[in-house]
């Protein structure tokens, strides 16, 4: 029974991290209906930034805050030099484009920091509590999610720019008519969900250590969570992330063995989405004939 | 007239000497070496999720550039020529066909990856084209029979876990052992090695294995459940990022195993110190070359050395990764090999050479631990020596223990 | 006499003289051309080149396939990695196992991951957009573990190494030079096979089912029949290529089909033009061919080029090399070589479906 619960919390803590990236994929494709393929490479160095931040001297703190700066910055800087030039092309050039900048992010990473794994510091004491279920580290990871979650909700549901971007993002031609600067809301869009990496990247270093494939294997699982939670859902992402990792522990500890672990756990979560093809909180698409 | 005569003879015996001298000067020369040149071939994962390996390649540039810088092998140059193949077997393929066929190298040096070089082991073989102490730890490399052209250099994975097999067997004979081990064929052969190593009594003393995949992000969920199977020695057969984990999880779980390690995430900065050095105290390993981080080899001349030809030749490189020692070590082998081949520089007589290594020391391998091979033996390095790890250093115990023997 | 919209333009565009030979006559002419110039090659450069240009065509096909689904039919996938690798093992455990010559190997690696299509295809119609991506990034990341865990049929991590076919004596022409006929005639029967399908009815499904799905299920088209037909086809095509690789590689190994090869078709069906047949030839130089140019501009940091160059062609060719060019050098070819005499205007022209 002690096992099983470890599993559990052990798989929501997982959960977490794939939520955290989730967040930063479901901003982006509310923004732009566009699933941004680099999210993890960005997040990665973002962290890589904080990292060399901290190794310069800076506090932690000091050194969150600037790296979310110039990460948000960085986001919008791309979205318009990069992504603008093929927002109007077929969208498989806007995948390949997105593919492009993981290969770039990946080899500049690799070129400047080295392939080394690197000890990144962490702003949660690490110890087990709860009878060693979970660390303080854990929870803060969990903690941090959670606000981010909060935040973002709000964000889209409370205030004019969120609502703006909503509109820039389902239909730019009519936003444009309400006088919505729909560009710069694209950009703001990118520049957010670049933070919300960054801030992904920094919390989850100390717990996956930093090496530029940090982010490879937490992409293909946020993706898969922001997915079962519908693709356009902060509370979607959340909640897909931790069904993720919950599911992928309990299969691979007692149902397969951990050689098919990944196979299987993405073959659970297909089977739920060819019932609910939108994820379980996502909002189908209607198409006007 | 006598002396007239016996200067006659003296001209022709000086003539006869001198003709001679200059053919052995002249030397006899495979493809790809010269009076002024050897080239060498090989590929790495400079891209890819091995990348990380990628750094070996630099160091062995860096130090043929040293080797080079020298005056070089017997007055000839180093030409190293390498390819990133990703580690993709058909990229590997092409790249080696490219090196053989389009750059006319000598041999092969150092082709990394099991995957990579079973690819081209046939094609080399055919063609009969060294490939020379290739690097990875799999124990088909030795096989001089059916593959006289191919040749390892590493002690084998299979090797050190039959080390710790037979360290088991002695000191810990009712031992409920329970193994981590990454999803390919370095993990893979700890479970080979394990099995071999405890005969009969394997099944009956493995109690638990899981594995893991490189895109996995964590293995908590492993380390907890092997936990759950009762056992009280634990394997762990990864590499760094996924060993500093594993032993982060173990110890915040409160699970005391003896705990053995693979020799490759023996790193001080890359693995004891992110897990937490307190966390790893009492971990078993095997090792067979120094650690560039490890506090007791900071004022030996050897590492001086080699922390010297780091900041000349190799300054991009970090000095906290062993990667570089090993890459360091080996293309000493292969100078030695090249300097034995003096002016035959043949791809028969490199081999021969290579066959023919007699206990060579070599600076940052461990104390008592040597180089050798045989027509029989193309394991060069089969010894390895425990060490456990005491929150500070790797410390040395036991004797030298030699792997041999399959 | 009237001139109405009428879909036979192009016929009239056929019938119409440049030079003194209709237009399709000028195709007849460049295709014999080009397979001309493909023949010779091998003889004109290294066994290392022709072994280049063989994995080129093998991609090529590979990339084909891909164009069917993506390009025409709409549906992008990121796992055609995963059928190439069925295909692989397919010809190797036939070849290695039980001893099936390599020719024979092609039909069952063609049939096998034709079903596996299908049966791909049918759950996948369920799926639009971004799930899509998941489920066929699934089957890519899915394929190396199921391969490695399956290992008493495919030799686990270890993979399978093959005995690499030996040419016919009669002909005289060395291995390398054999396969890459071998690999050049499976090309041409794709290429055959493609422009039968996609020129005729169910190709203008497919195109309809693309830009308009509503529209062509009120016209009558089985939207699901033809996209799981695609699906199938398109996973055909790539099982081929796969099963020629096995033995022109001569090994096969998880580790030869990673994510990253899906990925490869994908960026190489794009660049090259995603509804074109041509443009699968230049995908199929641009993988191969562009990651080695990389690694001998900057050995720093190769593969930043490699993104570099991915974001170049697509700002500059945003539908590919061919589906870019094409148009562009169509139009030229008419107005440099007069107009046509005949009734069809340029309007009428435009409404061909470009192959």
């Amino acid at each position: 029974m002690h096992g099983l619960l470890q599993q559990i919390f052990s798989g929501l803590a997982a959960g977490a991290i794939y939520a955290s990236l989730a967040l930063a994929l479901v901003m982006i494709y509310r923004a732009t209906e566009l699933v941004n393929f680099a999210q993890g490479e960005m997040a990665m160095f973002s962290t890589y930034i904080a990292w060399s931040l901290v190794n310069a001297g800076l506090p932690f703190w000091a050194a969150f805050l600037l790296t979310l700066i110039v990460s948000f910055l960085g986001g919008m800087a791309i979205e318009r030099v990069i992504i603008r030039p093929v927002e109007n092309a077929p969208v498989l050039a806007a995948v390949i484009v997105t593919i492009a900048l993981v290969l770039i992010f990946n080899s500049l990473a690799g070129w400047i920091y080295t392939y080394t794994v690197q000890d990144f510091p962490s702003p949660f004491p690490d110890r087990p509590v709860l009878g060693a279920l979970i660390t303080t580290q854990e929870l803060g990871v969990i903690g941090v999610t959670l606000l981010m979650l909060l935040l973002l909700f709000s964000f889209f549901r409370f205030t004019k720019t969120g609502l703006a971007m909503r509109a820039a993002a389902q239909n730019p031609e009519s936003a444009r008519l309400c006088g919505i600067p729909v560009g710069r809301m694209l950009a703001i869009g990118w520049g957010l969900a670049a933070a919300i990496g960054a801030t992904a990247g920094i919390m989850v270093a100390p717990v996956l250590f930093l090496d530029p494939y940090m982010m490879a294997g937490v992409l293909l699982y946020a993706f898969a969570g922001a997915l079962l939670g519908g693709i356009s859902s902060p509370v979607g992402a959340l909640v897909g992330g931790a069904i993720v990792g919950v599911t992928e522990n309990l299969v691979g500890t007692y149902l397969i063995p951990t050689q098919l672990k990944l196979t299987v756990a993405l073959a659970l979560i297909i089977l739920v989405l060819v019932f609910r093809p939108h994820g379980l909180f996502g909002t189908a698409i209607v198409q006007r004939v | 007239m006598t002396m007239k005569r016996g200067s006659v003879i003296g001209l022709a015996a000086a003539s006869v000497v001198l003709a001679g001298g200059l053919a052995l000067a002249a030397g006899e020369y495979g493809p790809g070496a010269s009076d002024t040149e050897i080239k060498l071939g090989n590929t790495m994962p400079y891209s890819g999720p091995a990348s990380a390996y990628g750094v070996i390649g630099k160091a062995e540039t860096a130090y043929f550039d040293m080797i080079n810088e020298q005056g070089g092998v017997n007055g000839r140059k180093i030409n190293f020529i390498s390819r990133d193949d990703g580690y993709s077997p058909p990229k590997t393929v092409e790249q080696v066909r490219k090196l053989v066929e389009e750059d006319q190298v000598l041999a092969l040096f150092q082709t990394l990856g099991t995957p990579p070089n079973s690819a081209i082991r046939d094609y080399l073989n055919e063609h009969k084209v060294p490939q020379m102490f290739v690097a990875t730890g799999a124990a088909k490399w030795n096989d001089p029979k059916h593959y006289p052209w191919t040749i390892g250099w590493q002690p084998s994975y299979q090797i050190e876990a039959r080390i710790y097999a037979r360290y088991i067997l002695k000191e810990l004979p009712n031992a409920k052992i329970a193994l981590l081990y990454q999803n390919d064929d370095f993990g893979k052969d700890y479970l080979i090695g394990l099995r071999e190593g405890l005969g009969a009594k394997a099944d009956m003393m493995i109690v638990a294995t899981k594995t893991y995949e490189t895109t996995d992000p964590t293995v908590d969920s492993q380390i907890v459940a092997l936990q759950g199977s009762g056992a009280d020695v634990l394997v762990t057969a990864a590499i760094p990022k996924f060993a500093a984990q594993a032993i982060r999880k173990v110890y915040d779980i409160g699970w005391k195993p003896t705990h053995f390690l693979s020799n490759v995430a023996i790193s001080v900065k890359q693995v004891m110190q992110p897990a937490g050095p307190e966390k790893g105290i009492g971990i078993i390993s095997a090792g067979y070359i120094k650690e560039p981080t490890d506090p007791q080899w900071e004022n030996t001349s050897e590492y001086k050395d080699w922390l010297a030809w780091m900041q000349k030749y190799n300054p991009s490189a970090s000095t906290t990764d062993g990667n570089n020692v090993y890459g360091y070590t080996v293309s000493q082998t292969m100078v030695s090999v090249l300097k034995a081949a003096g002016n035959n520089l043949t791809r028969e007589n490199l081999m021969k050479q290579a066959a023919g290594i007699h206990d060579e020391k070599l600076p940052m391998l461990l104390p008592g631990i040597v180089v050798s091979t045989s027509a029989d033996d193309f394991a060069p390095i089969k010894q390895m020596q425990l060490e456990k790890w005491d929150g500070t250093t790797w410390r040395l115990f036991g004797e030298v223990i030699s792997g041999a023997g399959s | 006499m009237s001139k109405g919209f009428t879909v036979t333009a192009a016929d009239k565009l056929a019938a119409s003289q440049y030079g003194g030979l209709s237009l399709d006559a000028w195709r007849w002419i460049g295709t014999l051309a080009l397979i001309a110039v493909a023949a010779a090659l091998p003889f004109a450069i290294s066994s290392y080149h022709v072994f280049e240009l063989t994995m080129v065509i093998i991609y090529t096909i590979a990339v084909l396939g891909l164009n069917i689904l993506t390009g025409y039919n709409g549906q992008i996938s990121l796992g055609h990695g995963g059928f190439f690798a069925v295909g692989a093992y397919t010809a190797a455990i036939l070849m290695h196992d039980y001893g099936v010559p390599y020719w024979a190997t092609l039909p069952p690696a063609a049939l096998i991951c034709f079903v596996l299509g299908v049966l791909f295809g049918l759950p996948a119609l369920r799926f639009e957009g971004p799930y899509l991506a998941l489920v066929t990034l699934a089957m890519a990341v899915a394929t190396p573990q199921v391969l490695k865990y399956f290992d008493n049929w495919t030799g686990g991590q270890q993979g399978i190494n093959l005995v690499k076919p030996s040419p016919p004596p009669l002909l005289g022409i060395d291995r390398d030079r054999w396969l890459y006929f071998v690999a050049l005639a499976v090309l041409l029967l794709a290429i055959r096979v493609a422009a039968n399908m996609l020129n005729g009815r169910t190709g203008r499904a497919l195109v309809a089912i693309r830009d308009h799905p509503i529209a062509a299920a009120a016209m009558g088209i089985d939207n699901a029949r033809y996209k799981t037909l695609a699906f199938g086809t398109s996973t055909l095509f790539t099982g081929v290529a796969g099963a020629l690789s096995a033995f022109v590689v001569g090994f096969v190994a998880p580790e030869s089909f990673t994510l990253f090869l899906s990925l490869s078709f994908l960026v190489g069906s794009a660049i090259g033009g995603i509804a074109t047949i041509s443009g699968a030839i230049i995908g199929g130089f641009f993988i191969e061919f562009v990651p080695n140019l990389a690694n001998d501009i900057s050995d720093a940091a190769p593969w930043a080029l490699y993104g570099v160059a991915m974001l170049l062609f697509m700002y500059a060719m945003p539908r590919g090399v061919v589906g870019t060019l094409g148009p562009w050098l169509a139009r030229s070819m008419r107005h440099f070589l007069h107009r046509p005499a005949l009734g069809g205007s340029e309007e009428d022209c435009e409404r061909r479906i470009t192959p």
